[in-house]
């Protein structure tokens, strides 16, 4: 899309940065702005930003929880409550989750062991900005690569995510103990998504499978009906 | 002075880790450990001047997540 302008951010540890710039480079078009934690802004108009998986900080304290304090993340809070969709991605959901832009927590994966693996998800939400490109309760595979993707919120919390549609999608097979089996959440307006699995790894056929390139498409359609 | 802050999962949050521990401990041959939790402490050496109000921000706003962990604070006497 002409004049597309995205935001992915690196922290120190980032791993999954460059995957994530060239995901949106081409199924979205534009231009992606590379923008470093420390950066106390963020480039002006930006239609998109997106949070990589890695290992910020080397996982300190808890993973994506000294991420959330660094000083970009000022920038991203203050962009999500204007309303620019947010992409969280593996530690990009447990930097949200930390910065307080999503409810619950990552824990350790109830098997202990890291889980690195293709994994069949349901789309659960496909009203949502980020999947409207999906057919409701379609089946994708997309791959998982983590040690922390064990999504905790009380019962309360999880009610009012399933009750308000922000669930966007549920492992279709029990993956690593998250609660409910759910796999990404949507933040109450709908703008903010994070997610364990990885759909900048599955946008061509030479990856496997394409099934992950939907999701960008959905965000491009999303600004384009706005 | 020395600030110790205790930083454990709430109670019904399932503890992997100190499951694995438990079974490793009974892998040794040590009886008589019918549960284990995990959490971990932090030493801060800090002003006299700081108050508990601030040492409570600290573990709120960091040390703990307080969606699934408890904090306690401690002043060691010197």
């Amino acid at each position: 899309m002409t004049g597309f302008t995205a935001a992915v951010i690196t922290f120190p540890g980032s791993n999954c940065d460059r995957d994530m710039a060239v995901a949106i480079e081409e199924v979205c078009g534009g231009t992606v702005h590379r923008v470093w934690h420390g950066d106390a802004a963020l480039p002006e108009g930006l239609d998109f930003i997106a949070l990589p998986g890695g290992f910020s900080y080397g996982d300190y304290l808890r993973s994506g929880a000294m991420a959330a304090r660094s000083p970009v993340m000022q920038a991203v809070i203050a962009a999500a409550d204007k309303g620019v969709p947010v992409l969280g991605v593996c530690n990009g959901f447990q930097v949200l989750t930390e910065a307080g832009l999503l409810p619950g927590a990552l824990m350790r994966n109830a098997g202990i062991r890291f889980v690195c693996r293709e994994v069949a998800l349901t789309v659960e939400n496909n009203q949502s900005l980020f999947t409207s490109r999906y057919n409701a309760g379609k089946r994708i595979t997309i791959p998982v690569a983590h040690h922390d993707g064990n999504y905790f919120a009380d019962a309360q919390t999880l009610d009012r995510l399933e009750g308000e549609g922000r669930v966007a999608f549920r492992y279709a097979e029990p993956v690593n103990g998250s609660a409910r089996n759910i796999a990404g959440v949507l933040n109450k307006a709908g703008n903010v998504l994070g997610m364990m699995p990885h759909p900048e790894r599955m946008i061509e056929p030479a990856h496997g499978g394409s099934d992950g390139r939907a999701l960008f498409e959905s965000v491009v359609r999303g600004l384009v009906a706005a | 002075m020395k600030v110790r802050v205790f930083v454990s999962l709430k109670n019904g949050v399932l503890d992997p880790q100190g499951r694995a521990i438990h079974h490793a401990i009974e892998a040794l041959g040590l009886s008589g450990v019918s549960d284990v939790r995990a959490g971990r402490m932090f030493e801060l050496e800090v002003d006299a001047s700081v108050t508990d109000e601030a040492l409570d921000q600290m573990a709120k706003q960091l040390l703990a997540n307080m969606v699934i962990e408890n904090y306690r604070i401690e002043r060691v006497p010197a």
